[in-house]
């Protein structure tokens, strides 16, 4: 097969060609030419893979729980597609991506396929090219896909938003509830692990995270999944999936203790979602999201594309000596190029 | 195309000093290389697969036992298997003068013993790119 074109890439990636699914990854993650007719293909054989986000602080052990967590899927006889993303040094552009160390025990199993990516620090970016990646590793058949991110900031909420369940990490000793309310992690979880649950204070990180669930739960799905409001049409209110309350689950991930739990749970909301009609209602919430990531985007280059330079650089310098604000800035280089 | 090069390091075979590795690892991130680190103890299979499966364009293979010319073909084999055989293969640690041309015969790009700059191993990847360095 010719892996250097898109028909034969995108054949040869639901043949389960490896090589080629590696490939189709990179055109992707570095926007080359072929990266939007391989979407194009691809998108449509995609959609069948349920998704699941895992995040948390780092020192929480996601690494070692997703290597746990996929080895507990392949003796379920499921494939898993893993997509690891550490961040990319804003000093020097370069990344060090490490999560493959913890997950050695996947080594060899054609069943199982990880790629790791760098954040490379473009706004809004890290989302919409994980989404690509999630989708392409969905066209090639995978019948789980396990995100594994750093639990920091903005991102995590829309890397939240292209899983169907997001696993929050937590592990004793990182701080007490307070930081729990903070991080907003009550929002995004689907379901809580507690990791290093053979450490000291466990029970307690269990506790508190119970405590807050039951302050938090009525009005969790309004308020989840998107960090953004959508002007979406929404099923109507009755309709919207209740009683789910996020389990705590605690895990070893070393020993592989209290990973089947957690599959079990994984797989519980997956059943929950599908029947109570929660997967067709994140799918809908995700299109609006990515169409309007996408759209900011196109429209962002493609005005940018049609600006003089000179007319833009003469904007910026009028903002920033302070003759002009940065919204008339704006209205004028839109009405400018819509004439 | 400014796009920075995924480089693979990898430590093959039995010996866990893995520092020298590490440091590599670092020094290549803070040159503006996504480093993909795979840990100690690796197999020829295992560094080759993941070499795949992250689409890297360099593999560093770091050895200190001494094994490097039992270790090296094989894992450059399993490259070739998997149609991974345009990748730019490197060889760090202690390594005798008199092997150096023979791993390069069989295709190593560079060899690097103790004390290489950082700037060396940068040249060397982007000269086996075919990359102009800036």
């Amino acid at each position: 097969m010719d892996l250097t074109t898109v028909s034969g890439l995108t054949e040869a990636v639901q043949a389960g060609n490896r090589r080629a699914l590696a490939r189709v990854i990179s055109h992707i993650e570095n926007n080359t030419e072929l990266a939007m007719p391989l979407l194009t293909a691809l998108y449509p054989r995609s959609g069948k893979a349920h998704v699941i986000g895992v995040t948390g602080a780092p020192g929480t052990g996601k690494s070692t729980l997703v290597n746990a967590l996929a080895g507990v899927y392949r003796r379920n006889d499921l494939t898993v597609g893993v997509i690891a993303i550490d961040p990319t040094s804003p000093f020097s552009g370069g990344a060090l991506l490490g999560d493959r160390v913890r997950m050695r025990d996947l080594a060899g199993d054609p069943g199982v396929f990880i790629r790791s990516m760098a954040t490379r620090g473009s706004l809004g970016g890290l989302a919409q090219a994980t989404a690509d990646v999630i989708m392409v590793l969905d066209a090639a058949g995978f019948d789980r896909i396990i995100i594994e991110t750093v639990g920091v900031g903005q991102s995590e909420v829309e890397i939240a938003s292209a899983a169907y369940t997001t696993v929050v990490v937590e592990a004793p000793g990182l701080g007490d509830e307070v930081q729990a309310i903070k991080a907003g992690v009550l929002e995004i979880a689907d379901i809580f692990a507690v990791n290093k649950a053979d450490r000291d204070g466990a029970d307690r990180t269990v506790m508190a995270l119970k405590m807050m669930l039951n302050l938090g739960v009525p009005e969790k799905f309004q308020v989840m999944h998107h960090g953004r409001m959508l002007p979406v049409n929404l099923p109507k209110a009755e309709n919207l999936p209740q009683g789910w309350t996020p389990p705590v689950i605690k895990t070893v991930a070393v020993s592989g203790e209290g990973a089947d739990t957690l599959f079990e749970a994984i797989e519980n909301h997956r059943l929950y979602l599908e029947q109570s009609g929660g997967r067709i209602l994140r799918d809908r919430l995700r299109a609006a999201t990515e169409l309007r990531m996408i759209l900011r985007d196109y429209l962002l280059e493609d005005l940018l594309a049609r600006t003089e330079p000179a007319t833009l650089e003469a904007l910026v310098e009028a903002v920033a000596r302070r003759e002009l604000d940065p919204y008339t800035a704006v209205r004028q280089l839109v009405s400018e190029n819509n004439g | 195309m400014d796009r920075k090069a995924r480089v693979l390091v990898a430590k093959p075979g039995l010996d866990g000093h893995d520092r020298g590795a590490k440091i590599i690892a670092r020094a290549l991130r803070d040159s503006g290389y996504e480093v993909i680190y795979t840990g100690i103890r690796q197999t020829p299979d295992m560094i080759a697969e993941a070499a795949l499966q992250e689409d890297v364009d360099v593999v560093g293979l770091s050895i200190l036992s001494g094994a490097h010319m039992a270790l090296v073909p094989r894992v450059i084999e399993k490259l070739k298997e998997l149609g991974m055989g345009d990748v730019v293969v490197l060889v760090g640690g202690i390594i005798p003068d008199e092997d150096v041309q023979a791993l390069k015969d069989m295709g190593v790009a560079g060899v690097f013993g103790p004390g290489t700059l950082t700037p060396e191993i940068v040249e060397t990847i982007e000269k086996a790119l075919g990359r102009e360095l800036a």
